[in-house]
């Protein structure tokens, strides 16, 4: 790998780790287009527990891994928000890469020689 | 950020319809990683685990769209054009796999479903647009956003159509299919606009500084002439 595209790798990987260590904390906590449509038909109270009518939501089940310790974008032990979310942010940042990278080095085509 | 959960969830669709998909995903993403040989040197492989590492990056970014309502990039659109369609839907697929198995989003039994709509559908809807577009548009920096931005709009649209035609053969809530429809498309072009936005600043970008790394400025352009020595 040469030198030029070794600082171009840092520097993207440098942007993503901000995006998902810092700026994640600002992004919109909304549902998302497929949770509003999951959410449609059904009434919420202010904790945010059907309260009545039918939507798609009411027959979420649980998730397998759900007792990941990154589980929904934090981390256990972290009580700080801010910090769990960013914490998380960067370990599925570098996860996905190594484990993307790697795959693909993997496989790459080897130049004749 | 406090929405955790963005993919689909296990019991939306029902079980038998889950594993057919969980099928699909499996052959389609085994023909990717068999035509992303060809794509795969030395320069792309690493290239491909930053695309990746991006999109995740990016899809914690909800933005809204609407009052109560957000959305975020899926990546197929970003994906096709820096690394290519087949290597584009193995980064979207690697993303939703780490986002399933480590942060618990989008469940296990739904996992086919998923990765058909976002690494299949979305990105393979993106790569027809950005193909076309690139014959049209002039190669530059302008011509690649505007092809981002656009190819963004149906690439989403079209994935969350993915969702209502798995919902139609295995939903298992008695709603209006209709409805449902009209209510994803709707919201899916909104988010399709904020990922377009992304998507095209991200490629003008990278076009801008190392324009060589773009794969769709390489591979969906005619061979440029080579000049040839004229005998005198």
């Amino acid at each position: 790998m040469s030198r030029r595209l070794g600082w171009f790798l840092a520097g993207g990987l440098l942007v993503a780790l901000l995006l998902a260590g810092v700026v994640s904390n600002f992004a919109s906590g909304s549902p998302d287009g497929l949770d509003y449509a999951a959410r449609q038909g059904c009434t919420f109270n202010a904790d945010d527990e059907i309260t009545g009518g039918t939507c798609m939501l009411q027959q979420e089940g649980e998730h397998q891994m759900g007792d990941s310790p990154l589980a929904g974008y934090a981390l256990r032990g972290i009580d700080n928000e801010f910090v769990a979310t960013g914490l998380s942010g960067v370990l599925g940042v570098l996860v996905t890469f190594a484990v993307g990278g790697g795959l693909f080095w993997l496989v790459r085509r080897r130049a004749p020689r | 950020m406090d929405t955790t959960a963005m993919h689909i969830a296990n019991g939306i669709v029902n079980g038998p319809v889950s594993m057919v998909f969980v099928v699909i995903a499996v052959a389609g993403l085994a023909v990717s990683v068999w035509r992303a040989k060809a794509d795969l040197d030395d320069r792309l492989a690493p290239m491909a685990g930053l695309v990746a590492a991006f999109i995740f990056a990016v899809q914690m970014l909800n933005f809204q769209v609407l009052p109560g309502v957000s959305g975020h990039l899926l990546g197929g659109t970003l994906a096709v054009i820096l690394v290519g369609p087949w290597v584009g839907s193995l980064c979207v697929a690697t993303v939703l796999i780490v986002q399933c198995l480590l942060f618990a989003d989008g469940g296990l039994t739904a996992i086919g479903l998923n990765v058909t709509n976002m690494a299949l559908i979305g990105t393979a809807a993106a790569y027809l647009l950005v193909a076309l577009l690139l014959r049209i548009l002039p190669r530059t920096a302008g011509g690649l956003g505007v092809t981002a931005f656009i190819a963004s709009i149906v690439g989403v649209v079209v994935a969350s159509q993915g969702f209502v035609l798995e919902y139609a053969l295995g939903g298992t809530t008695d709603l209006s299919l209709t409805g449902i429809a009209a209510t994803m498309a709707g919201v899916h072009v909104l988010i399709g606009i904020g990922e377009g936005l992304i998507a095209a600043t991200t490629v003008m970008t990278v076009a801008r500084v190392r324009p060589d790394l773009v794969y769709a400025l390489r591979r969906f352009r005619k061979p440029a002439p080579t000049e040839v020595e004229v005998p005198a």
